[in-house]
């Protein structure tokens, strides 16, 4: 296996684009990527494109052909590829891709990420993405995301003392950082009062505990490390890239508050890098919910299990933290486009590592750590990126 | 929802009816075709036994939830819990008959049978379990095994590939 | 009856919820504490919105087969009496066998014959165990019944339903004589794709409801040669606390007599439920011995009677698992008529047609 290198990156703005359709936010993302790596269409490979649900979102299937088509390479006959993981797609998307350069199989590819939730009412979107968790044995008992994710925090309150303040502490954060990224969907920032405020959607998560619904699109070019010189000054490796799974419903995992496929797919990513959590500086995580990220923080090895809540409050993952997260603001503040989410996270981490980060920008971080969920953990996928000297 | 889906998994829905691996005595709800616990060995493949839950559980986690899923409009506020079986599986359902505000990990429950959504006014209408707390009058009585015959039919067969027989 | 053959097992079932006429009155400005007072309803039960016949039925009847360690497989009959299956066409009777394991072998079906279609049942079950055609047979009357919103209905029509395991061994109570007495007297009725019921005001009084329960009532003392005097207990179809009380002391039967049949009062008019639930009562409290009438009516319109002799069986039956009549009596959660009003279904969601 040869190293790989991201080349280039490319993301539209998240929110509610009443006035762009799916395609031409795909596009856009792609072409800034292809743009921004200096890269004739010519030399790609193929097209690795996350998305989880464009059929019952935008009726339609088959898309990676589709954006192909816009973009102007069906001429190229290129393949397209449309990987599905529920919220984890874009990062699913990324590992096919590396996959497919560090085996020789492709050159360049260009891994991309696209969903648009707004062209259906709100109660259609909670339903689509409800489907990423055990339709049969959790949604149709009455089980919605939100609610499964809430079973999650109850059980954390219960087992590790968490309160609800710490909770809200992270959607805080979010919109904090999110309000310095012009891409954000919420650029306002909100007070713990307004998070422990907000209405009620599946106790304790109440609505600014829930990230929103966003269309968006983002993408990545990849190539082998080797000739990465030729296209950029500041090629970032993509230093590791893992993939587990667990079980689909969260009533069968082996313990309600951990993520075991987060747990693997990061131990498998830090030996893979031969690195440690310790060398994280920079990590864009899950952050669905506001619980989702406490667990993540725990289960990605950043803080004892259990600790997260105090540790997020005392600002351990903060500005000047051991690790920053979630720079970009996260789903919470950025957007959650679910199959664009993963491949966003490492736009943001190439930017960092670059030094691109603007007034987001974290001082010397050379590491960063992605990671992406699918439902309530059944997919979890880890990425790690270093900037290369 | 399709009338077929929801029909071939009644067993599981109305009565409970999981499977019990012969090898390790694992039970599962619902049934599996190959038991997790020794897939290694494949010694379960094609051999999973019928197993009926007792529908007595105890509450490990819940939330009130506020915004429904589809189908569950009427009902909010509602109490969606993962209960443990007592006989070890883990299952989500709603808690019924109860004060939120009452509603504890470790709350003991029992199955309750209830209508779970309607397909609409005109479409067909899908039962199965809830939970309801468990009061003094619904733990069965002591009586000899068998006492409480479990009907045989619900038992289900679980399908495997004709390769994994050989 | 030729041979033994009655009740070897049984469970009730009423929902949690509980509203007053009071309240009820309130929302349509009318004194509803006095009419509470003149149908003699203290309370009238709801069911939750995800309770119809079908889950009341599967309740009442689980129960029963707790108690009495009935295998479901040997149950060779079930029918369920109601006038709210939640189908028009499709058996409430098929879910309620696959819920409590008795499919595939016996024979189903709904019954309705207003408020006595659950008692029909017992009949029919008691033909079938009686001509060994089958070892047990189910008769469940269960409702869900509605009455129009500030229609005088609306202060009694209640939730809840009984369910009867007949059979031939270990009879707790048996049937020594049935009887019916039916005419055509259109007092009460629901039409096709009506969403409730219409009644003929006080026509459902004299010609329907006392003439059919008292000619049926004398007919089956008659048969039976008994006085009012012989029974321990008496149940009547009660479609308020008012008129099951007239007419037992018409016939001669004394408050203690009627005491433990009549639940109406407490939970409402269950309509097929509501002889069930009282004769459900009385078997928790009978001595073997005890001799017990039950004369159930329905509307359109019919009487059944049943005199039963409680056996030495029921000292021993364990009723340890279910909650007792009593209980569903006295207890309850009140609400009020806005979450009355969702729970039934009278408030309509956007989207619908």
């Amino acid at each position: 296996m040869r190293d790989v290198a991201i080349l280039g990156v490319g993301q539209t703005r998240f929110g509610e684009l009443w006035d762009r359709s799916f395609r031409e936010i795909g596009i856009e993302a792609g072409l800034q990527a292809l743009v921004d790596a200096k890269l004739s269409s010519q030399d790609l490979g193929a097209l690795y494109l996350g998305n989880m649900a464009s059929g019952s979102l935008i009726d339609q299937e088959h898309i990676a052909p589709m954006i192909l088509d816009y973009a102007g390479l069906a001429g190229h006959h290129l393949g397209g590829i449309r990987i599905e993981g529920g919220g984890a797609s874009g990062a699913l998307a990324l590992h096919e891709g590396w996959l497919a350069v560090a085996s020789g199989a492709h050159d360049f590819v260009v891994v991309g990420g696209a969903e648009k939730l707004t062209d259906v009412p709100d109660a259609e979107a909670n339903r689509v993405v409800t489907g990423t968790a055990d339709h049969e044995w959790e949604g149709v008992f009455g089980a919605t995301l939100p609610a499964l994710w809430a079973m999650v925090a109850r059980r954390h309150m219960h087992d590790y003392g968490t309160t609800r303040e710490q909770l809200a502490q992270v959607a805080v954060n979010a919109h904090e950082n999110g309000s310095r990224n012009p891409n954000a969907h919420y650029r306002n920032k909100i007070s713990l009062e307004a998070v422990l405020g907000a209405s009620p959607v599946a106790e304790p998560l109440g609505m600014l505990d829930c990230a929103p619904f966003s269309d968006g699109a983002a993408a990545l070019v990849l190539g082998p490390l080797e000739r990465a010189r030729k296209f950029t000054d500041t090629p970032i490796r993509l230093a590791a890239s893992q993939v587990a799974c667990d079980t689909m419903a969260l009533h069968h995992r082996r313990d309600l508050t951990t993520l075991d496929s987060t747990v693997v797919a990061a131990k498998r990513a830090f030996d893979q890098a031969r690195r440690t959590p310790a060398d994280v500086r920079v990590a864009e995580i899950h952050d669905g919910y506001t619980i989702s990220a406490l667990v993540a923080l725990e289960d990605l090895g950043f803080v004892d299990k259990g600790a997260a809540g105090p540790a997020f409050v005392s600002g351990a993952f903060g500005p000047g933290g051991k690790v920053t997260v979630n720079t970009s603001g996260g789903l919470k503040s950025q957007g959650r486009p679910f199959g664009a989410v993963g491949v966003a996270q490492v736009v943001e981490i190439v930017r960092q590592l670059r030094g691109e980060a603007g007034d987001r920008q974290v001082a010397g971080a050379s590491l960063g750590l992605a990671h992406d969920v699918g439902g309530t953990g059944a997919t979890s996928v880890v990425h790690l990126m270093e900037r290369v000297n | 929802m399709s009338i077929a889906r929801f029909w071939r998994e009644t067993p599981r829905r109305y009565n409970l009816g999981g499977c019990r691996c012969p090898t390790c005595q694992t039970v599962y709800f619902p049934p599996r075709s190959v038991c997790p616990v020794c897939v290694n060995h494949r010694r379960s493949i094609g051999r999973m036994e019928p197993f009926q839950l007792s529908g007595e559980g105890e509450v490990v986690t819940f939330t009130l939830v506020h915004e429904a899923a589809e189908g569950f409009e009427m009902q909010v506020p509602y109490v969606m819990a993962i209960v443990r079986a007592k006989e070890g599986p883990q299952l989500t359902a709603a808690v019924v008959d109860i004060d939120p505000a009452d509603v504890k990990i470790g709350l003991k429950v029992r199955a309750t049978f209830r209508k779970l959504r309607e397909e609409g006014r005109a479409g067909v209408i899908h039962y199965g379990y809830k939970f309801a707390p468990m009061d003094a009058t619904h733990h069965p009585p002591d009586r000899p095994a068998g006492g409480t015959r479990l009907p045989a039919t619900t038992a289900t067969t679980t399908t495997v590939g004709s390769e994994a027989r050989a | 009856m030729k041979q033994d053959v009655g009740i070897v097992s049984y469970g009730a079932y009423v929902p949690r919820y509980r509203i007053t006429p009071a309240e009820i009155g309130r929302v349509w400005g009318t004194d509803g504490a006095a009419m509470g007072a003149s149908l003699g309803v203290r309370r009238k039960s709801v069911p939750a919105p995800d309770e119809d016949t079908i889950t009341i039925s599967t309740e009442a009847l689980r129960t029963a087969l707790i108690r009495g360690a009935i295998d479901p497989q040997e149950i060779g009959a079930l029918y369920i009496g109601s006038e709210s299956h939640p189908y028009a066409v499709k058996p409430s009777a098929t879910v309620v066998a696959q819920a409590v394991g008795a499919t595939p072998n016996l024979t189903a079906a709904d019954f309705e014959f207003a408020c006595k279609a659950g008692t029909a049942a017992i009949q029919t079950c008691l033909g079938l165990v009686g001509a060994e055609m089958i070892r047990y047979g189910v008769a469940i009357g269960s409702d869900t019944s509605q009455g129009a919103p500030g229609d005088a209905l609306e202060y009694s029509a209640s939730a809840g339903g009984a369910a009867f395991v007949i059979g031939r061994e270990h009879v707790l109570a048996r049937v020594r004589h049935t009887l019916s007495y039916t005419t055509d007297t259109p007092d009460f009725w629901r039409r096709e794709g009506q969403r409730y019921p219409s009644h003929g005001g006080r026509f459902t009084g004299e010609p329907a409801y006392f003439r059919h329960v008292t000619e049926c009532t004398r007919r089956i003392m008659d048969r039976a040669g008994t006085t009012a005097a012989s029974y321990a207990h008496v149940v009547f179809h009660q479609p308020n606390g008012k008129f099951p009380q007239r007419v037992g002391k018409q016939l001669g039967f004394s408050e203690a007599q009627m005491r433990y049949g009549l639940v109406t009062p407490s939970i409402g008019n269950t309509y097929s439920g509501a002889a069930l639930i009282g004769l459900a009562n009385v078997l928790d409290v009978a001595k073997p011995g005890d001799l017990v009438l039950m004369v159930g009516y329905g509307s359109g319109a019919g009487s059944d009677a049943f005199d039963f002799q409680v056996t030495d069986e029921l000292a021993t039956y364990d009723r340890s698992f279910g909650t007792p009549v009593q209980e569903f009596l006295e207890g309850g959660v009140e609400i009020p008529y806005s979450v009355y009003a969702k729970f039934r279904g009278k408030i309509h969601m956007g989207g619908e047609a």
